[in-house]
């Protein structure tokens, strides 16, 4: 009864969605209040709509009803209540669900919080906000229906992909989700401002936030998604240029190019007609990465259905949101005016190279992706994608990007002095010759990982010589002026901070890594990078719907005497999962200093021996650091002043925001 | 302002490309782990490939003959490879057909340890560093896998890492049919 009463909310919602649609663009166009203000309560309805639906889908999974079709296909009575709630978003009818909620909450945010916009733009923006969730509701409705019932109803279920039941991945999807969809955001503003034909300071800065947090939350959910695969596929990598992982990283591009993009329009009512471009693009690859990874098109280890009915619906959809916008874009961008001109050595300058080769990277990415579709398609090709590919094509475009992102924020408006700022680079450049020859001390090479770690110093020195510039941190009365540097630069200083981290942990995984892969007896030892690794044991542990097999690791430093105090004791798992009859790795992973010790247990050789891996991975947790702080510089620059200034009213209605799902 | 306004109708004249493209990859039956080949039917282009440990035998084209063999192109950085391997290693112990190795744009070293980590379901591996034996066979991607019948023509060509569907309804039927 509740999957019924789920189902007829989400028809409802639809409804809901194509009145919002419709009624404000009438009103905007007529200039009736009444028309336009309508948007409000159509975007609250249709969240309370969208959350009973996925409410209802939620209870299912929890109580494991498994005459639900989507919950007999993906969840067991056995599996933990964690994973069970996972098993909804780990399958495609759920996921479009829960993608949908994301949109809609978007959508409602603007509603409740929008009371500082202009009611015309208002309308405008929820109004496409509704035609987007029009569209993936019609998807799921006729196409993806996660209530569909099975008569008769199985006893138990098939079991979510044992290798998505994990704490990583039951967090990293509504993240990434967050991310995408929030994208919508930026496209729907965009779309709004072309029907507008107006695009200026007071836009940008309306957009810039939603754009920074959809940025966020895509910067946390890639990062939690190389996490994930660096710790349960068990070979050490954590990057795959796998069309998923593609999928989430080319948003994840344009939407850094958008974000610095916008600070152009705020600042200096220029690029407007390249910003909007963005902002279409933008959310244009999060859909398309939907389409890749849901229609079949391409294969990838986690595809989820291969139908291509259903993407022949995404394709539509694709062409009526993507096209459609472009195809606004093309009519009314070129009567945007733009404003201020500049000179090509200018921090605006600055930004659109920055915007040109972030652009390029995400085409270069969009090329590796559906390269093989395309040759397909003609008859016949011979390319080859994957690592060599990338590692050609994407690495001579960031690696001039990352120098460049030192030099751009010491950069003035509208003309430069480029030996003057690169004369307040000194001290960075010297210090990443400094990294540099340590790092040739250290390992000796090779030449491109010396110039990662150069690289990475000096931005990372670079962004800190320009925090401490612009607040004279050094001079008298110093502290004071940093603590009250606008949030913004705070945030800039440390997404530009967090990006140099991640290079060096790269750098660290791509060139040092050390490996060793052989066959132990319990009581043997393996030595690598300097530390013994003895198994001691490798036994049986039950898990709740699982068989695993443990493996008892003893890392100590190799040469001190035995018996001497060990540095680590790692207990990698191998599981067995009987239902879904799949085995997964779980590596054990110490953090060292800033390296990885990191076991996996392999197979057994019948023989009393097992195939055991060990990596040795220094800087690698530098990835997820950098990660992290770059993440947190979006968070903070949230919060900077002249996003809540002029809108008192909005700042108080924050306090009581809905709720985290 | 004609030249202006071409300028801002080029993302949507590229993305229109693009589109058509993703329409041609869901034409109907187009399975995208099947991809037809024009080598089907031909004869396996010459290639001399040096082993993956040194002292094992090589690999040469015209040493494909009197015997069904399963050319598997693959690489220790690729993930799919991972998850195909299990079928390849059920496979070999299948007596009417050799599996043979191409560990395509990979480090000896890692694609050594890859089979020692993972089992090595190949009677003869051999190393195509350069990616250039990758481009007479026409790879897409790793992993790729060939069947070569008895008279050293290829048969059968799997884009993408088999599937156990792919094996029992594809795979097996046609080697049941070539090894008569």
């Amino acid at each position: 009864m509740i999957i019924e009463f789920g189902h007829f909310a989400l028809v409802l919602a639809l409804l809901v969605a194509a009145l919002q649609t419709v009624v404000p663009l009438v009103g905007a166009s007529r200039g009736d209040p009444r028309l336009m203000e309508f948007a409000r309560p159509a975007a609250l309805a249709q969240l309370a709509c969208v959350a009973i639906a996925f409410g209802a889908l939620l209870h299912a999974f929890i109580t494991s009803d498994f005459s639900v079709a989507a919950v007999a296909n993906n969840s067991n009575s056995r599996q933990p209540l964690l994973y069970r709630i996972a098993g909804l978003w780990g399958n495609h009818e759920g996921s479009l669900l829960l993608w949908i909620s994301i949109l809609s909450v978007y959508g409602a945010a603007v509603a409740a919080f929008g009371g500082n916009l202009p009611a015309r733009l208002r309308a405008r923006v929820l109004a496409v906000q509704a035609a987007i969730a029009l569209g993936f509701l019609a998807f799921t409705l006729f196409a993806s229906n996660p209530f569909a019932r099975l008569d008769p109803a199985p006893a138990d279920g098939a079991e979510l992909n044992p290798i998505l039941q994990d704490p990583g991945l039951a967090f990293h999807p509504p993240m990434l989700y967050l991310g995408y969809v929030g994208l919508s955001m930026a496209f729907s503003f965009a779309i709004a401002a072309l029907i507008e034909g107006r695009v200026d300071a007071a836009w940008a800065r309306w957009v810039r936030p939603w754009t920074l947090a959809a940025w966020t939350c895509l910067t946390a959910g890639i990062a939690g998604g190389s996490w994930w695969a660096y710790y349960t596929l068990g070979w050490g990598g954590w990057w795959f240029w796998d069309p998923t992982e593609n999928a989430s990283f080319m948003p994840w591009l344009i939407a850094t190019a958008l974000l610095h993009s916008a600070i152009v329009v705020e600042k200096r009512d220029a690029l407007k007609g390249w910003t909007i471009l963005l902002a279409i693009l933008a959310f244009g690859f999060s859909l398309i990465g939907t389409f890749l990874v849901r229609s079949g098109v391409i294969t990838s280890v986690h595809a989820f259905a291969n139908d291509p009915a259903r993407g022949l619906f995404i394709l539509a959809l694709l062409i009526v949101y993507i096209g459609g916008g472009l195809l606004l874009f093309a009519w009314r961008a070129p009567s945007l005016k733009g404003g201020g001109l500049f000179a090509p050595v200018s921090r605006e300058g600055a930004l659109l190279i920055n915007n040109l080769l972030l652009a390029t990277a995400a085409a270069t990415v969009l090329l590796g992706t559906i390269y093989p579709l395309i040759l397909d398609t003609l008859g016949q090709g011979t390319v080859s994608v994957g690592p060599p590919y990338y590692n050609a094509t994407f690495m001579p475009i960031i690696l001039p990007l990352i120098a460049l992102t030192a030099i751009g924020p010491l950069l003035s408006w509208k003309r430069a002095d480029l030996p003057g700022a690169l004369g307040r680079l000194k001290f960075a450049l010297a210090i990443a010759i400094i990294a540099a020859l340590i790092a040739w001390w250290i390992h000796g090479g090779p030449a491109l990982a010396l110039l990662g770690v150069a690289l990475a110093a000096w931005l990372f020195v670079g962004a800190l010589t320009e925090l401490i510039g612009r607040s004279r941190a050094l001079s008298p009365g110093g502290l004071g002026r940093l603590r009250r540097l606008p949030r913004a630069a705070w945030g800039m200083t440390l997404a530009h901070g967090g990006i140099a981290l991640a290079i060096l942990g790269m750098t660290g995984s791509a060139a040092w890594k050390q490996e060793d892969i052989r066959v132990l007896r319990p009581g043997e030892s393996a030595a690598i990078a300097g530390y013994s690794y003895r198994l001691d044991q490798v036994f049986p542990v039950p898990g709740p719907n699982y068989e695993a097999t443990r493996a008892r690791f003893t890392v100590s430093v190799l040469g001190n005497a035995e018996g001497s105090k060990p540095v680590a004791v790692l207990y990698p798992e191998k599981r067995s999962y009987p239902v879904a009859e799949t085995t997964t790795t779980q590596a054990a992973i110490r953090m060292l200093g800033l390296a990885d010790l990191y076991g996996v247990i392999g197979e057994p050789d019948g023989k009393g021996g097992w195939a055991v891996r060990f990596y040795y991975e220094p800087l690698v947790p530098l990835i997820w650091i950098g990660c992290l702080i770059m993440a947190a510089g979006g968070i903070v620059s949230l919060s900077d002043r002249r996003y809540r200034v002029g809108a008192p009213q909005r700042a108080a209605a924050r306090a009581k925001t809905v709720p985290a799902e | 302002m004609i030249r202006r306004r071409l300028l801002y109708l080029l993302p949507v004249l590229a993305f229109l490309a693009i589109a058509i493209w993703f329409w041609f990859g869901l034409a109907p039956g187009r399975d995208p782990s099947l991809v037809p080949s024009v080598m089907i039917g031909k004869a396996v282009p010459a290639f001399d490939l040096p082993p993956l440990a040194a002292g094992a035998p090589g690999l040469k084209n015209t040493d494909l003959k009197g015997h069904l063999r399963l050319i598997n192109f693959f690489a220790s950085w690729c993930v799919p490879c991972r998850a195909e391997h299990p079928l390849l290693m059920d496979l070999a112990k299948d007596k009417r057909i050799e599996l043979y190795g191409i560990a395509w744009k990979n480090k000896p070293e890692d694609a050594t340890n890859f089979l020692i980590d993972l089992g090595n379901p190949f009677a003869v591996t051999v190393a195509d560093q350069s990616g250039r034996t990758g481009i007479d066979f026409g790879v897409y991607g790793v992993p790729e896998s060939y069947l070569i019948d008895r008279d050293g023509n290829i048969r059968y060509r799997q884009v993408g890492p088999f599937t156990e569907d792919d094996i029992e309804k594809k795979l097996k039927p046609l080697i049941a049919e070539l090894s008569k």
